[in-house]
């Protein structure tokens, strides 16, 4: 998938790609910066916690995802960014030497009605371990430029 | 790290803090994270619907958390020094509602706030409930930029037994 636009997304269509290995040393380095809570910095306050283990911020999980969809999806193409995402859910820990890919299938598109020359598609987007488990699930809208505006394609 | 569940009260607004967020950090977050163009270049973000540079949403989002920890750190200290027990935040199941409403552009001051939605008890966790909280940013015009409901694991009184 590269150079994509809205006429390329169809309900229905699913699609598997990327692949992310997290490191302990980002998962420390991440909740560092944004999340620093003693479960995602310390393997034994992750032991100590619902958590179970060292586990990564579920915030590191949803910018994991972005960067698969940025980089298998959006790349080369007319994605315009996202007005919101309708919904996470954090299923699962992320653990430091997981493995990374994710999935998604297109929920709806509808082209805008004030600007017609871009149209929104929805996703429900899974991060997905190497043993083919969801960890975390997002719904979500993105916004992308149409490749023939008026057109009928 | 802060408050027990029950001591939380409904309705009320903390201002968590503020942030600027520099050219800088925007690129260096999105090179890792969220490279499109609009949030790397300044040419490029010139030329997109956005018109100008401008932070990854997941920026605005991993900021509000951490001012968030921040804050219940804060208080936790606060606690701890007038001899009052602290309660832990666990992991959070999940958010809704998430809006980007408002471009956070480079040199843009967000102040972010968290208002107690609900609170409830975890049926499958002992000792633990759940807090669901109204999110917001505002930037230095008064714009709300961000806003989401998120909920989080909360340590409850039970667990002091």
């Amino acid at each position: 998938m590269a150079g994509l636009a809205f006429e390329d997304f169809k309900v229905g269509d699913t699609a598997s790609y990327g692949r992310y290995a997290l490191t302990r040393d980002e998962v420390i380095s991440f909740a560092s910066q944004f999340d620093p809570q003693p479960m995602h910095l310390d393997e034994a306050a992750g032991a100590a916690s619902i958590l179970g283990g060292l586990a990564a911020s579920g915030w590191h999980g949803c910018v994991i995802l972005m960067r698969l969809i940025a980089d298998n999806v959006l790349a080369g193409g007319m994605g315009e960014g996202a007005p919101g995402i309708d919904q996470v859910r954090w299923l699962r820990p992320l653990r430091p030497g997981d493995v990374f890919s994710a999935r998604h299938e297109v929920l709806e598109t509808r082209v805008s009605r004030t600007k017609p020359d871009r149209g929104f598609v929805r996703f429900r987007f899974e991060l997905v371990d190497q043993d083919g488990i969801a960890v975390m699930e997002q719904t979500n809208s993105i916004m992308f430029g149409l490749r023939g505006p008026g057109g009928t394609a | 790290m802060t408050a027990f569940l029950e001591e939380l009260v409904v309705g009320r607004t903390e201002v968590l803090g503020s942030h600027t967020f520099t050219a800088d950090e925007i690129k260096t977050f999105a090179a890792a994270y969220d490279p499109q163009p609009f949030h790397l270049d300044e040419a490029a973000a010139a030329a997109s619907h956005f018109g100008a540079l401008c932070a990854s949403g997941w920026h605005t989002a991993g900021i509000w958390m951490r001012l968030m920890v921040e804050y219940a750190q804060r208080q936790s200290e606060e606690r701890i020094a007038r001899g009052l027990p602290v309660a832990e935040m666990g992991p959070s199941p999940g958010f809704r509602d998430l809006k980007w409403l408002v471009p956070v552009y480079a040199g843009d001051t967000i102040t972010y706030s968290a208002t107690l939605r609900e609170t409830r008890l975890s049926a499958s966790r002992p000792g633990w409930g759940l807090a669901t909280h109204d999110n917001e940013g505002v930037n230095q015009k008064g714009q709300t930029v961000f806003s989401f409901t998120g909920t989080a694991f909360w340590q409850s009184r039970g667990a002091q037994a």
